[in-house]
């Protein structure tokens, strides 16, 4: 890595205040995409701003129809919360698949979606669970505000402060691991509300994006059957070494399968 | 950048640049060559040492961003020459071949027995080292290993 100046407020208005100073700065949250984005080289920031020492970041609370998580609080948090698990078990279980315990115990939810890797799991959950995602300017819409690949509604120096989820009936994520990365190679996560029903898809595209003809159908019939036969397109998923378009196709249908029979057997 | 922190009980005064992770830290600059680097992106787990009691891989967290916190490396799990329990069990269950990756398996079975006790299933062990690499594929025993290494913690 290339060095450069790490500062460490311990408020929000400390944290603007540093990140406005002269010279490219990042924020630093829990470090485990830009880390490695930095010592690839990928990445140059002249200025790390740590958010670990702000307080307010971290909280988990329900407020009616919503579950709000702090930008701050670790996977792993998430995973073992009381407030999770009685108002969203679906997102929980989800936490517990994002990388591995090391990186679970660092790794956050903010950093997560405000660099929007394409596998990523959480930008799945916000668009499937209707979230709002609150900075210190305003909020944002999931739906508005993950833009395909590493690209958000954020604006240059904004900041992420907590995620507001929608409360789902029930929910699931249904995830096909890589088995050395842990990013999802596909991952469906469905969500009913009443007789709506969200379903979003991560890994297989540019960027997370909802699958409304999965809605369409789970909508009129919330049941495997309804989507049995349903086929995702694959002329603008990814193709890599890893997987083909087709393949990862393929994976959607099942891993929405998958989610469905879960919730239909729960 | 001046860091205070401590480590393994004792409290360090450190000066590095920002820039320095704190594997380097421990082992370039205190000594501490017990923690591991492997694959260095946070793959492998070599590298994991416990923050305030939390396993995490020393690689991907800078020396600088752990001021004020208890770091805890393999150095620091015994007692004199009482083995930890997790390392004991380690030795008992011949959880290791050539032992690079050893550090962060206890590392990361003391994380896995803090979570799940003492009747931590095999299946629930070898998923939750889903973040640790053996090259030598000794899973088996290690797997055993820290199933004895939870019961022994409980029992301590």
């Amino acid at each position: 890595m290339h060095d450069f100046e790490l500062v460490r407020p311990t408020s929000l208005d400390a944290a603007k205040a540093a990140f406005a100073g002269s010279g490219e700065a990042a924020w630093l949250a829990g470090g485990h995409t830009l880390l490695p984005a930095m010592k690839a080289r990928l990445r140059a920031p002249e200025r790390l701003v740590d958010l670990s020492l702000v307080p307010g970041l971290t909280g988990i609370t329900r407020d009616g129809d919503r579950l709000w998580i702090g930008a701050m609080a670790t996977h792993a948090t998430i995973a073992a919360a009381a407030t999770v698990m009685a108002s969203i078990p679906g997102l929980a279980a989800a936490a517990l698949l994002v990388g591995d315990p090391q990186v679970r115990n660092r790794g956050t939810l903010g950093g997560v979606i405000a660099n929007n890797d394409p596998a990523a799991d959480y930008p799945a959950v916000c668009l499937a669970l209707d979230a709002t995602i609150e900075t210190d300017r305003g909020s944002h819409a999931a739906d508005d505000f993950f833009q395909g690949m590493f690209a958000t509604a954020l604006a240059d120096g904004e900041l992420v402060t907590r995620v507001g989820f929608r409360v789902p009936d029930v929910s699931h994520y249904a995830k096909f691991r890589h088995p050395a990365s842990r990013y999802a190679v596909a991952a469906v996560y469905v969500a009913r509300f009443g007789s709506d029903a969200r379903v979003a898809v991560t890994g297989a595209g540019p960027g997370a994006f909802r699958w409304t003809a999965a809605e369409a159908a789970l909508g009129a019939d919330f049941s495997v059957s309804a989507v049995a036969g349903l086929a995702m397109p694959a002329d603008d998923l990814n193709g890599d070494i890893h997987a083909s378009p087709e393949y990862r196709a393929q994976l959607c249908a099942v891993m929405l399968r998958d989610a469905v029979t879960a919730l239909q057997t729960r | 950048m001046h860091t205070d922190l401590t480590i393994n009980g004792a409290a360090h005064s450190v000066d590095v640049p920002a820039a320095t992770l704190l594997v380097e830290l421990l082992r370039d600059h205190l000594g501490l060559t017990g923690t591991h680097i492997g694959c260095e992106t946070s793959q492998c787990g070599a590298c994991n040492v416990l923050i305030d009691g939390q396993p995490v891989k020393s690689c991907t967290v800078l020396a600088a961003a752990c001021a004020g916190a208890q770091v805890t490396t393999v150095e620091g799990l015994a007692d004199g020459d009482t083995l930890h329990p997790m390392q004991a069990a380690f030795r008992e269950h011949h959880g290791l071949q050539c032992g690079f990756c050893t550090p962060g398996m206890v590392i990361a079975g003391i994380g896995i027995a803090q979570r799940h006790g003492a009747g931590v299933d095999r299946a629930t062990i070898a998923h939750e080292l889903e973040g640790n690499l053996c090259r030598c594929t000794g899973y088996i025993n290690i797997v055993s290993a820290i199933e004895a290494g939870s019961k022994a913690m409980a029992d301590a």
